[in-house]
């Protein structure tokens, strides 16, 4: 992991003082309701339906055990609301009303206090914590050089990547040091604090895109050119929201050491040109879009002044990334294999369940390492009860004591909404595998339909149009039979509370996104969107299956679009690679089959 | 950074004042004998005056007066500075002291910056001793 230096530390401590005098100001008048918002949106305090909440920025997913301890004790001691508090939201919440399942179940809204939240963008959310707690929970973050800059505000986003960044078996080079060294030069970058919209950089130095680059305002690809040189493929213009839009080629290969001089660039003319007049068109894709080969012009031209004219000061030197990728020299591990075989191969023969559970365990759980003596292990937060990648206080505990026991004390928050140890000895795999099962973490649903991504929805946030965990609970509730969860196989399955598509439901094989019709809660289907990795295919989003569903609905949908899978597929074929091959047309028609009235549950 | 309040600043009409709207090109504005530029934050979440005031400087060399005009508030200060801006003037509302004190405060100038600006060119690690020892 990135070391801080002293500068990182005393800037990181800085910061939050500054927070705090600004919070002051504000509780005291003097800073007014409107001149303090974007202030504390760019510490990551966004106010929300109930309560605020405070997205914790997490570099590139990366995690140490101690930062995890303390993001636990945030969530025990700060992440609770007061009685009065919560008990409004729950009746509030209540008053939307259970989702009448047709099988009999009802799923209602059963909030919940005393954790965090794993987001899409490998950040870490809470839900309560007052207000005037924020500059105490900010002090606490900087003694594990800990922030919320930038992680919300129309500014440079925390910079996302792989999740198996220098452990992936494909991997080019690493992108870690150059997303450490990109933080830095965003942060707090005075030029680029108030931009048109939100701006999310995604890096990945692997064959396989696990970072869905494509998705984001830009997208970096770490490549080797035709010489063997390292650098960058550039992509602007990626995002979901209103207007789905996969990001273009600007930069087929861009020397690495220029990456910053090229990103000031394409920052700098969407500064200046990105509309401001409509909050629905001001992302970057919206300008490059209406603008197409003259934006590229224009950054061309920007590049061109910064590198001749100003004489590129964000040229990386060769003694920075050194400095930098020291932070990252693996911890030396070795595993015996040979005792490694007979261990697994005694599990093997146990009991028919451990039998069962730990083959798949290993099937889905566990990924191929650069070193072979290593292993990648996800621990599934994906469970019935608790929402997609919400994660408890003792949990978050429990996973600081695993990466230290088997993880060399770091764990990554995934895209998908778990944690992976990215340094575990393949010799330990079976005292993991158990140790976790204990704990709950090693349902081996990794990648399957219940490892589905959902936003808090409209539990939680301000914007959404329509519930998101009643819908992923009512499914998850049906999916619960382990034979047929892994019959289905791997299945990206997407849930957004509104269009603004936090769930990223434009990019899941099925994605649901809620929509608000007449002051109620519907939900429309898309089918065969992609993020861009190599089980999802080229990325494109999803195409919506007919009109809206109502809550109860959608898991009977989801049933008959995956039976039509079943019914259609060929030997080993997946579901994306079914739906590719037959067409939408099937699948629609069963989706269109599984609407019922209202009033058949009702009673 | 010389912080005006708002009752300080005239608009003065000659042509070493020019006053360059928050959408003009700053790169075609003719600053023959100008000797101060005004830029326009409408408000101050409209971040275009900041990359106005950086091309000025380091693009077009100006070394004249470039001072903040509109909604400008004690919190952006240090980056109207570190974006090219010599002047700034008050929104009606600010108090001076606590301007002062929070532009004095900002974390960049205690510790550093991480990047490189209109003023500072290098970024911190070109200019610290890190990259070089560590």
């Amino acid at each position: 992991m990135y070391q801080y230096t002293e500068f990182d530390r005393q800037f990181v401590k800085a910061r939050a003082s500054q927070y705090r005098d600004q919070l002051t100001r504000w509780q005291a008048g003097h800073l007014a309701e409107d001149d303090f918002r974007p202030l504390r949106l760019q510490n990551g305090w966004y106010v929300q339906r109930y309560a605020p909440m405070l997205r914790v920025a997490v570099p590139y997913g990366e995690l140490s055990s101690a930062q995890v301890r303390v993001l636990a004790k945030i969530a025990r001691e700060y992440d609770q609301p007061n009685a009065a508090l919560f008990n409004d939201a729950q009746a509030a919440q209540d008053k939307l009303g259970p989702v009448n399942l047709k099988s009999g179940l009802s799923v209602a809204s059963k909030l919940t206090a005393g954790y965090a939240h794993f987001t899409t963008r490998q950040n870490i959310q809470y839900n309560w914590i007052p207000l005037d707690k924020s500059a105490d929970v900010m002090d606490l973050l900087a003694s594990v050089n800990m922030h919320g800059i930038q992680t919300s505000g129309n500014c440079i986003r925390n910079i996302t990547s792989d999740e198996r960044a220098g452990i992936a078996v494909d991997e080019i080079a690493d992108p870690r040091p150059f997303g450490e060294i990109l933080r830095q030069w965003s942060t707090l970058h005075p030029e680029f604090a108030f931009l048109p919209r939100k701006f999310k950089i995604a890096i990945s130095g692997a064959k396989e895109d696990r970072a869905a680059t494509a998705w984001h305002d830009v997208g970096l690809h770490l490549i080797r050119n035709a010489e063997g040189e390292l650098g960058f493929k550039v992509l602007v213009g990626g995002g979901m929201g209103r207007t789905p839009i996969i990001a273009s080629v600007i930069r087929e290969f861009l020397p690495w050491h220029q990456i910053m001089n090229y990103i000031e660039a394409i920052v700098r003319v969407y500064n200046r040109y990105g509309r401001r007049d409509n909050m629905y068109k001001a992302r970057i894709k919206i300008l490059v879009k209406a603008e197409g080969q003259r934006y590229i012009d224009d950054v061309e031209a920007e590049y061109r002044q910064i590198m001749e004219h100003d004489g590129g000061p964000h040229t990386i030197t060769q003694a920075e990334l050194d400095r930098v990728t020291a932070s990252f020299v693996p911890p030396t591990l070795q595993c015996d294999r040979k005792s490694a075989d007979a261990k697994i191969a005694n599990i093997l023969r146990a009991a028919a369940e451990d039998d069962i559970e730990f083959g798949r365990w290993l099937k889905q759980n566990v990924a191929p390492h650069q070193n072979p003596d290593l292993r990648a292990v996800t621990l599934s937060f994906k469970r019935l009860g608790q929402a997609p990648g919400d994660a408890t206080a003792d949990q978050l505990d429990v996973a600081a004591d695993l990466a230290d026991r088997f993880s060399a004390g770091e764990v990554r928050v995934t895209h998908d909404q778990n944690l992976l140890l990215p340094w575990v000895r393949c010799d330990e795999l079976p005292e993991l595998w158990r140790a976790a099962r204990k704990s709950g973490f090693a349902r081996p649903n990794i990648r399957l339909l219940t490892d589905m991504i959902a936003c808090p929805g409209g539990d939680f946030c301000s914007l959404a149009n329509a519930r998101s965990i009643p819908i992923a609970e009512a499914i998850t509730e049906r999916y619960q039979d382990m034979d047929e969860l892994h019959d289905l196989g791997e299945i990206d399955l997407h849930i957004s509370g509104c269009i603004n598509s936090c769930g990223h439901h434009h990019s899941g094989h099925i994605g649901i996104l809620g929509v608000d019709k007449d002051g109620k809660e519907w939900y429309q289907v898309t089918l065969g969107g992609s993020d861009g990795s190599t089980l999802s295919g080229t990325p494109v989003p999803g195409k919506v299956v007919g009109p809206s569903f109502s809550a109860a609905e959608v898991p009977e949908v989801i049933e008959a679009v995956l039976d039509t899978y079943r019914s259609q597929r060929e030997a080993g074929e997946t579901f994306i690679s079914t739906l590719r091959r037959v067409g939408m047309d099937p699948f629609k028609e069963a989706a269109k089959g599984a609407r019922f009235a209202a009033t058949a549950v009702a009673a | 950074m010389k912080l005006l309040p708002f009752t300080d600043h005239a608009v003065i009409e000659n042509s070493s004042v020019l006053v360059l709207a928050n959408d003009a090109d700053p790169l075609q504005a003719s600053l023959e004998g100008v000797t101060r530029i005004d830029l326009h934050f409408p408000k101050f979440t409209d971040g275009r005056a900041f990359s106005q005031a950086f091309l000025l400087r380091r693009r077009r060399g100006f070394e004249g007066e470039i001072r903040a005009t509109g909604d400008v508030l004690a919190d952006q200060l240090a980056q109207m500075e570190r974006s090219g801006f010599d002047v700034a003037v008050l929104r009606a509302d600010q108090d001076m002291a606590t301007a002062q004190r929070v532009l004095a405060a900002y974390p960049g100038y205690g510790v550093g910056k991480y990047q490189g600006d209109a003023v500072d060119v290098q970024p911190h690690f070109k200019d610290s001793k890190e990259g070089a020892t560590a």
